[in-house]
């Protein structure tokens, strides 16, 4: 009978190794699905994973790598912060949108004048937007003591809603022929985020993400307001005799993730998605969820988990144009990612045991 | 340094891509918003390239990818594609349209077409069906059967089209029943079995009893069918399965015989950048089967109608009309012209309710 201890210490070697694992078992599922569904397992497992980062067309899928990865990074980078200290803000695809929206519209604001001031101006008002999204759920979980992840969650749709209304009336393009969507802001220089070097991917909100990465870095290992997050996190009330003030804390949690999602909305509507409209989130604030619990809460860890996902995301697509293969065969492979990433993590958590039954 | 040696190999990639489809078969690229299981807009549009695949047999390759969010997405989607070596790119709604544009751009040597919007380029062309006129002969069928007076209508996005099929349906429901009442649901999709259900659910609980959709699964048939008396219309594509209750007709859009044409077209090499807005007489938009559960004398006086609008003696937006407010739109015997029509954004008189914005 197989049996299994918790190891007194998660395993360092396995929690190292596990993603790999999970990587390889994946693809043994993965390509038993696709030869089930009568495409090359080989070949559809080499366009998802190999391709886009080796093949023939490389040079523009890296750049997509990028521009997909960088606000599940900025958002996951956020997200971590709160989830290390038990604060879960779960809407951070409101705050999102709400980035976009607030950003976009200080753009539009200026639309025609041109000036080096403006970008800047609009970087500002996207933190703000997301900020003052999340600090709905704040104030009302620190005064009312609400739970934080109903109201972010359900501010998402209000956000929603927000953005139709914004696509239709304030923010419509005057000169539209009344269809819905604000001005195209890659058409308005200064308002725009094209790529810093052409062909790359390379844009503002992607440097933002690296730079976030970095100093997520040195806050958590290096700063007090670092310690006081990981120390709410494994014990609050310890937390609290260390001097840490919980309300504060609930504030700068939230307020951070949610300027972090609202800079990478802003960065999103002013660059690869050029312009406010009624479908303009595509759910990088909840894929952002699942990016940072793969990356283990840990800046590096969430790069690399934002990369893996951005991959999956491009390669499936191209596994999609390429083979044919079907849209919900795509999103069950990359469930099967997700699955066996929690899965496999069993292993760094306990160890099997073969034991003898015991006799009666 | 890095950047030139990318951009290098991106003009190599590119030269490679063009050549390449030179020699071989036409390649045609489809992007569909939906799934192409969703029994309505992009199943038709499947249907399509199902057909340009028929005609063409081994001289043509197509590919697709469904369910392609509009926005950043859709234009990797498209470059992805293009990169290929597709030769001509069906783009079918109409959020893909500056997606388009701009993929058009990088790829002077590939012709697009995007379905119902406005931006054209040299190697662009845009095409729509003019489903207004199919809703002028639901709208009279659905005038004829309510009981309660009440119809209700799911609206996907408060754009011109959908606005322009709501004035069309409630104009001629109006004059086959000048006691009609019109409740509009705006769900923001074209696909979300989900919300369409309880789009429909909502109108039922209000005594609606015919409904209309301007969405593409067949969720509020099904709510239809389980509530029982209530009618509904197919919507893009004929929801046969549906028939004879509660479907009792449909407004199917027919893209194969526009596909065929355009795809070969670029086979002869005669391929221009033009804006098609085909309705029933070129047989772009169709009526499904109109169910035995209408009466005898009602599915002659809707086939009458689709007969007149197809030969052209008969225009739906047909003078006298006003708008909503009550200011004059058309003169007595006057038809809106295409431009007007186009980029409507507003109801007509005796519509309740605003158009969102």
């Amino acid at each position: 009978m197989i049996r299994l201890d918790k190891r007194p210490q998660p395993s360092r070697l396995w929690a190292a190794v596990t993603p790999l694992v999970a990587v390889v078992l994946t693809m043994l599922a993965g390509g038993a699905l696709f030869a089930f569904l009568g495409k090359n397992p080989v070949e559809a497992i080499r366009t998802i994973f190999w391709d886009p980062v080796f093949g023939e067309f490389a040079w523009y899928y890296r750049g997509q790598l990028l521009v997909k990865a960088g606000p599940l990074i900025l958002i996951a980078i956020g997200l971590s912060l709160g989830f290390r200290a038990g604060i879960w803000n779960i809407g951070a695809e409101g705050q999102y949108i709400v980035g976009a929206i607030c950003g976009a519209g200080v753009g539009l604001a200026f639309y025609p004048a041109e000036g080096w001031y403006i970008f800047p101006l609009m970087v500002i008002a996207g933190a703000l937007g997301g900020f003052v999204w999340a600090m709905i759920p704040a104030i009302l979980k620190t005064r009312f003591n609400t739970n934080e992840i109903l109201v972010s969650l359900l501010l998402v749709y209000v956000a929603e809603q927000l953005l139709a209304s914004m696509s239709l009336g304030l923010l419509r393009n005057p000169e539209g022929a009344g269809f819905p969507g604000s001005r195209n802001l890659k058409q308005y220089e200064a308002a725009s985020n094209p790529e810093l070097f052409a062909g790359t991917g390379m844009h503002w909100g992607v440097v933002a993400a690296f730079l976030a990465v970095i100093l997520a870095y040195v806050l958590l290992n290096r700063h007090m307001l670092g310690f006081q997050i990981r120390l709410t996190g494994q014990s609050p009330r310890a937390a609290r005799f260390a001097g840490v003030r919980p309300n504060l804390l609930i504030v700068v949690c939230l307020g951070a993730s949610g300027a972090l999602a609202g800079l990478a909305g802003l960065f999103e509507v002013s660059g690869p998605a050029g312009q406010i409209s009624i479908d303009f989130n595509s759910g990088y604030g909840f894929t952002a969820i699942i990016v940072a619990f793969l990356g283990r809460l840990h800046p590096v860890g969430i790069l690399l988990a934002g990369l893996l996902l951005a991959l999956t995301f491009i390669g499936g697509e191209a596994a999609q144009a390429n083979m044919q293969l079907p849209a919900s065969a795509i999103q069950a492979f990359q469930g099967m990612l997700l699955f066996f990433l929690l899965a496999v993590d069993v292993l760094a958590n306990y160890r099997f045991r073969l034991k003898k039954r015991e006799a009666a | 340094m890095h950047v030139t040696k990318l951009l290098a190999g991106a003009t190599v990639a590119l030269g490679l891509a063009t050549a390449a489809v030179a020699a071989d078969k036409t390649k045609v690229g489809f992007i569909y918003v939906g799934p192409i299981g969703d029994l309505g807009w992009s199943y038709e549009h499947n249907e399509g390239r199902l057909a340009v695949e028929e005609a063409y047999g081994d001289k043509v390759e197509t590919v697709y990818q469904e369910s392609v969010p509009e926005g950043a997405d859709a234009e990797r989607a498209l470059t992805q594609m293009a990169l290929q070596g597709a030769d001509i790119i069906f783009t079918t709604s109409f959020g893909y349209m500056d997606p388009t544009i701009n993929v058009a751009e990088k790829f002077p040597n590939v012709v697009f077409e995007h379905a119902t919007g406005y931006k054209r380029a040299d190697n662009v062309s845009t095409y729509s069906a003019r489903f207004y006129e199919g809703r002028a002969v639901i709208g009279h069928i659905a005038g004829k059967m309510t009981k309660s007076n009440k119809i209700g209508y799911i609206a996907s996005f408060p754009i011109p089209e959908v606005i322009r099929g709501i004035n069309s349906a409630y104009i001629h429901a109006r004059k086959a029943n000048p006691d009609v009442e019109f409740s509009v649901v705006w769900v923001y999709t074209w696909f979300d079995p989900a919300k369409e259900g309880d789009a429909a659910k909502a109108l039922i609980d209000q005594g609606i009893d015919v409904i209309m959709q301007h969405t593409d699964s067949t969720a509020p048939q099904a709510v239809a069918k389980d509530a029982g008396g209530v009618y509904t219309f197919g919507q893009a594509s004929d929801m046969a399965a549906y028939a004879p209750m509660p479907r009792i007709s449909s407004i199917i859009d027919n893209w194969a015989p526009y596909y065929v044409t355009r795809v070969g077209a670029v086979m002869d090499g005669t391929w221009q950048s033009v804006d098609t807005w085909d309705g029933i007489a070129p047989g772009m938009v169709k009526i499904g089967e109109m169910s035995d559960v209408i009466p005898e004398d009602v599915r002659a006086e809707a086939m009458a109608i689709s007969d007149s609008i197809a030969s052209g003696e008969y225009h739906p937006f047909t003078g006298p009309l006003n708008k909503q407010d009550g200011g004059a739109w058309l003169a007595e015997g006057e038809t809106a012209d295409d431009g007007t029509l186009a980029g409507m954004n507003f109801y007509v008189e005796g519509l309740t309710g605003s158009v969102p914005n």
